[in-house]
């Protein structure tokens, strides 16, 4: 009504707390974009660090105070890398690992998961406790013990040896179990009554059902073992089993920081591959915690 | 959970097993025989797993126990069961050392600083990516979450330059403002609440993610009703949305907490616990004795970690679960 009363003002005053709410709806608080960025800058500023620092020619290094972008970017030191470490190898070994890992982590704990959701069985309790339980224990209680245990298996000195005591975690197990535990009781009934096997079921119409868990599972899994570092440095012992983190780990304990320019490039050429796996499956990532983590 | 009982399932099955004229001891031979077909599917699914997890987690810890009870060196690497029992005289060295007990005020120092600050961090980001704003949440998302993804060994390159006293980022910027910088990782001052910062850093990320999570569960329908009863933004937000994330913040402190007490990548990578032990942790002390060759000290000490992060997250648990 005050529209027609004053129709100028009016007019104005609707059409600014119009865009104001259309900017609302589409921008959320606009206001909040300033110190997010700021936030961002400082969470990411470590990377654009190592970024400017691979590319930066021998004189940029040298230079005090540092340039934050380099006078005439170079790859020299990627390529020094390469020539100066066996890359190729410690790649292949990281890639190996972390597959074998992943692999073993996806079915073994989707099939124990499976059967603590949602099968009847003696112990069910105890196992669920058990897995469940050891989620606390912490890294260096099992660590001597391990160690003592694949030194005898004489596995030390082989990827088997990375590999093995990693195959299978608890962490695995709860996430796939409490995925599992969502899903309707129905389905598996129905599949009982048109007689398939318990398997099968598994197999068949569980399995294929737990994708977004699968995924998540699996990213974790893969993150986690191609990041390890410590295993592999006390286990591996010679450059035939070394990791990239290994190799990075030594190449950076042995030199003198005048030289940061390779070390950068090196934790560029670490963090790249997990990078490109967690942007092609974020999304899934994202929707599978949400589906499992909170229960 | 999926308690059905098995007399449920049997029902499910009655009109294919049990037959026309269907006879109650029919139809119990026909649950019992699904009984014994799920319980040794169950079996068959988790042998696999369960034959790791008894040879790499089960025999470890309790070995570990074991081992912190005797006097086993690395000499004894070969012939780990020629070794005498001592019981708790490694519990009583440890407690008797001072270097551990620092140690142990390190990694207390460690959690209570940072577990509250990581927490806070992450629940600020995701409420900030959940409700503040609308477009590019998956920009800052992502760039909030990479610290989670890299390498402590990639990390600590990065930091180390970047902490560099003179050739680093910190420092440039600080001259800038014409602060002179310390070197912050030789400073006993400086060291330990730079690894705080670092772990907040890699840290938040896995908060803020679950917590986004947790805050998609949040019906629409209750913050616009309490908005209607006129509840602000600062009232809806401490009265709606945070208790109903209780179950988010409990999963990330109890699993924060359990990392941040084995306190062990920064330290390890960026300062071998120095300088003057000012950032060894208690698990880096367990394994430099490992290092030693000390077995039964680097056991005993790993233990006393165990306890610790047990008596956490009862207590968080105790705190944090829903009341009703």
């Amino acid at each position: 009504m005050s529209t027609f009363a004053h129709p100028g003002t009016g007019h104005a005053d609707t059409d600014r707390s119009v865009r104001r709410r259309r900017i609302r709806q589409n921008w959320g608080n606009p206001w909040l974009y300033l110190p997010l960025t700021g936030c961002l800058l400082l969470m990411i500023a470590p990377f654009l660090w190592m970024l400017s620092g691979s590319f930066k020619p021998e004189a940029d290094i040298r230079r005090l105070p540092p340039v934050l972008i380099p006078t005439a970017p170079t790859t020299a030191n990627y390529s020094q890398l390469f020539r100066s470490l066996d890359f190729t190898s410690m790649f292949a070994n990281s890639v190996i690992v972390s597959l074998a890992i992943t692999a073993g982590n996806l079915l073994f704990c989707s099939m124990l998961g499976y059967a603590l959701a949602k099968l009847d069985f003696r112990g069910r309790r105890v196992v669920f406790s058990l897995v469940i339980g050891t989620l606390m224990v912490p890294a260096l209680v099992t660590f001597v013990p391990l160690y003592v245990l694949v030194a005898n298996m004489k596995l030390t000195g082989s990827l088997v040896g990375l590999i093995l005591p990693f195959l299978a975690g608890p962490f695995g197990v709860f996430l796939m179990r409490q995925f599992i535990s969502t899903l309707p009781d129905e389905l598996i009934d129905a599949a009982r009554v048109d007689g398939c096997g318990e398997l099968a079921i598994f197999w068949r119409i569980i399995l294929p059902l737990t994708k977004p868990a699968l995924a998540t599972l699996g990213i974790i899994a893969f993150l986690g073992s191609w990041n390890s570092f410590l295993w592999p440095l006390v286990v591996a012992q010679n450059q035939d089993q070394y990791t990239l983190p290994v190799g990075l780990a030594l190449a950076s304990s042995g030199q003198s920081f005048t030289r940061y320019g390779i070390l950068l490039a090196g934790a560029v050429v670490v963090l790249l591959p997990v990078m490109l796996v967690f942007l092609r499956f974020q999304r899934q990532f994202v929707a599978g915690i949400a589906t499992t983590g909170l229960k | 959970m999926s308690t059905k009982t098995l007399p449920g399932r049997g029902d499910v099955h009655e009109p294919i097993t049990g037959r026309p004229d269907g006879s109650a001891g029919r139809r119990h031979s026909a649950v019992r025989r699904t009984a014994r077909a799920q319980a040794r599917a169950a079996w068959i699914l988790g042998v696999p797993f369960l034959v790791l997890f008894a040879a790499f987690m089960v025999l470890p810890v309790v070995w570990s126990l074991l081992m912190s009870m005797t006097d086993t060196e690395s000499a004894d690497l070969r012939t780990p069961l020629n070794v005498s029992f001592i019981g708790f005289d490694n519990y009583v060295r440890l407690f008797e050392d001072e270097q551990f007990v620092h140690a142990l005020r390190n990694t207390g120092v460690f959690v209570l600083v940072g577990l509250p600050l990581t927490l806070a961090a992450g629940l600020a980001a995701a409420v900030a990516l959940d409700r503040g704003i609308r477009r590019f949440r998956a920009v800052f998302r992502v760039g909030f979450y990479l610290p989670v993804i890299t390498s402590v060994v990639a990390v600590a390159v990065i930091w180390k330059t970047l902490l560099d006293p003179r050739a680093g980022l910190v420092n440039t910027v600080l001259a800038w403002f014409g602060i002179d910088g310390p070197a912050w990782l030789a400073d006993t001052r400086f060291a330990l609440p730079v690894m705080i910062l670092m772990a907040v850093w890699r840290n938040l990320g896995t908060v803020m993610i679950i917590m986004l999570a947790g805050l998609q569960s949040v019906p629409q329908s209750l913050m616009e009703a309490a908005e209607l009863d006129g509840a602000g933004a600062w009232q809806r937000f401490w009265r709606v949305t945070f208790p109903l994330l209780r179950p988010a913040l409990l999963l990330t402190a109890v699993t924060t907490g359990i990392n941040y007490l084995q306190f062990f990548d920064e330290p390890f990578v960026m300062t071998n616990g120095g300088p003057l032990d000012s950032t060894l942790s208690a698990t880096l002390y367990s394994y430099n004795q490992f290092g030693n060759g000390n077995y039964d000290m680097a056991s005993a000490a790993g233990y006393v970690v165990f306890v610790l992060i047990v008596a956490l997250t009862v207590l968080q648990f105790r705190v944090l679960r829903d009341k009703d």
